[in-house]
């Protein structure tokens, strides 16, 4: 936002929207909506750089929304929690073998290498790694479930 | 018949598919893109997988994540659509090496017809008429030179591995001819990494004029009348109607009994169109077969009642082609207007965004194909079409007045669309005359645009 748009915004001034985007980033949001009376502001992240953008409605809006999209969001993740998700679509497998222990389970650390599952696909088996290390808190998938690219697989805690 | 099939694509021919596949009782697999995540269509399909981000490059054209999708899916079948991997050959021969069978002709005529030159030697053998031109790839500049003279200026050259007007130049006169044989060669290299061209008599003011085919495994081929599709922008089709207004009873009667020779002889199979040129003296050429289903088949479905999508499934299942050609009618006139989210009134530049309402015509004579609704965000990352408005009417005029009404009956707001532009062109006295040529509409835009 250029700095003569933010003089002549009376409801939503540079501080606000800079919070509103550290916000974002905080809880890993990529689209706030927000209408206060008949002014609406909508803040769009595209790829990784916050783009705000602000948007007047030309007549009074039919009903106020309450400025509080951010804190209706569902719980988003301490900024510690990094999701491990699937590069490609296949069936996923917690263990090497059936009669084998799983990989990993709730409580285990792992380093970046460590083999956390089996993705297979055109029967080809490929192991996945961490890719950070921590702990692993929760497993959101079960055995041979079929996935696909982006499914969260794995929460892991960096800090521990 | 198969209990599930795979849609290897998205937007509005995803959803034409979803609908053939619902109404015979077959399951379906969808796959998108991060860019296509939540859109309403993919709601419709039993199952949809993620392929990978917005890119096509890195989802949508991904053939190991759409094989995969399909296994996990529990996919006999894949449906390829138009654009994509529908005339990939590759594609088609993984897919029948996973046993997953591709709703399309076999991987050997795939490849024989998409090289153009091959293409012209069917043609000839199967006695169709081609654009005259040079026998086949174009070795040098004397050979060049010694065709141009023989088959008589102005000479258009061709990529053989082209598509979409690229690697395509046109020469006047031998001064013009060798320059333009390097720009040729340079841009196709580039555009498709084959920079084999030939050539061919470059015909001035073309109509576009194709015939629709279908065929069997066991060797049945019929043919569904012609589409005219002479209304373009830069080699891209704007509106297609059936059947064309140019041509005469004979003409349509010999262009479509060629059409079907070409495919017999080429043992094509599935669904298909075999593109022709017509000059202004009702000659006849081929130039092409799109081995795949195409944009505009619904113009085709609505003055011959056939199903097409339907159809293509059947055959590959094994089906034997349910009519013969004698069961094949032409009732009417058919027109559709693709709707692109671009903006006419500034040199079609791409219009993506959010549409915030849409109202859709609709009522007698009137068909929509769209996957497109109010809160729906047209995404960036593809081709700009976002619906096909059709008409089908006892006569022409009728098909013309009905368009403009649900043209003007369109409401879409929030993003711009190239409505305005059709009602435009179905008002020109040489739309209803039927003098458009494919360049007609570049040619004159800025006067009544």
């Amino acid at each position: 936002m250029s700095n003569e748009n933010a003089s002549d915004v009376k409801v939503f001034d540079v501080d606000t929207i800079r919070k509103f985007v550290e916000l974002m980033n905080e809880h890993e949001l990529t689209e706030v909506d927000l209408q206060q009376s008949d002014q609406k502001i909508r803040l769009c992240k595209k790829d990784l750089v916050a783009a705000p953008v602000a948007q007047y409605a030309a007549q009074p809006a039919p009903a106020a929304a309450p400025a509080a999209a951010v804190s209706d969001t569902p719980a988003a993740d301490s900024a510690n929690i990094s999701v491990v998700t699937s590069p490609m679509v296949g069936t996923f497998y917690s263990r090497p073998k059936p009669e084998s222990p799983n990989y990993v389970k709730v409580g285990d650390s792992v380093s970046a290498e460590t083999v956390v599952c089996l993705l297979e696909a055109m029967k080809t088996f490929n192991e996945l790694n961490a890719g950070v290390s921590g702990k692993i808190v929760e497993i959101l998938v079960n055995n041979e479930d079929a996935v696909d690219v982006n499914k969260p697989l794995f929460k892991i805690d960096t800090s521990q | 018949m198969y209990n599930r099939i795979l849609i290897a694509n998205r937007g509005e021919i995803a959803l034409r598919i979803i609908r053939a596949c619902k109404e015979m009782g077959i399951e379906t697999v969808a796959v998108f893109s991060e860019g296509d995540r939540g859109s309403a269509y993919l709601d419709l399909a039993d199952q949809a997988f993620c392929v990978g981000p917005a890119k096509s490059a890195e989802s949508y054209l991904k053939i190991d994540r759409i094989i995969s999708a399909a296994e996990v899916g529990g996919a006999e079948a894949i449906h390829p659509g138009y654009g994509f991997l529908s005339e990939n050959s590759r594609f088609n021969e993984i897919c029948r090496d996973c046993e997953i069978d591709f709703i399309g002709p076999s991987p050997q005529s795939m490849d024989q017809l998409g090289d153009k030159n091959q293409a012209r030697d069917l043609a000839r053998a199967a006695g169709v008429p081609v654009v005259p031109g040079s026998d086949g790839l174009i070795e040098d500049d004397s050979e060049a030179i010694r065709v141009a003279n023989e088959i008589g200026y102005p000479v258009l050259i061709k990529a053989t591995a082209g598509g979409g007007g690229k690697g395509m130049r046109v020469a006047e006169s031998e001064n013009e001819l060798i320059t333009a044989l390097q720009q040729a060669r340079t841009e196709a290299g580039a555009a498709f990494g084959n920079s084999a061209v030939y050539l061919e008599k470059y015909i001035g003011t073309p109509r576009h004029v194709e015939v629709q085919i279908l065929a069997d495994h066991q060797g049945n081929v019929v043919h569904l009348w012609d589409r005219d599709c002479s209304t373009q922008r830069r080699h891209q089709k704007l509106i297609e109607e059936s059947p064309s207004p140019t041509i005469s009873q004979d003409t349509r009667n010999a262009m479509c009994e060629a059409a079907v020779r070409m495919i017999k002889n080429a043992e094509y199979f599935n669904a298909g169109t075999v593109e022709f040129i017509v000059d202004t003296n009702d000659n006849f050429y081929f130039i092409e077969v799109n081995a795949r289903i195409q944009v505009e088949h619904p113009v085709t479905e609505l003055v011959t009642g056939i199903d097409l999508i339907k159809s293509q499934i059947q055959i590959a299942s094994g089906e034997t082609l349910a009519f013969q050609q004698s069961d094949i009618p032409l009732i009417g006139c058919a027109i559709e207007c693709r709707l692109n989210a671009e903006d006419p009134d500034n040199g079609f530049r791409p219009c993506p965004g959010l549409i915030e309402k849409l109202f859709v015509p609709g009522g007698p004579g009137v068909r929509f194909d769209s996957h497109a609704h109010a809160g729906y965000r047209v995404p960036p990352y593809y081709d700009s079409m976002i619906g096909k408005l059709l008409v089908h009417q006892p006569t022409r005029e009728q098909a013309i007045e009905k368009m403009l009404r649900a043209l003007w009956e369109l409401r879409i707001e929030g993003i711009k669309t190239t409505a305005s532009f059709h009602s435009k062109v179905l008002r020109l006295k040489e739309f209803h005359n039927a003098t458009i040529d494919t360049k007609f509409v570049e040619r004159t835009m800025s006067e009544w645009l």
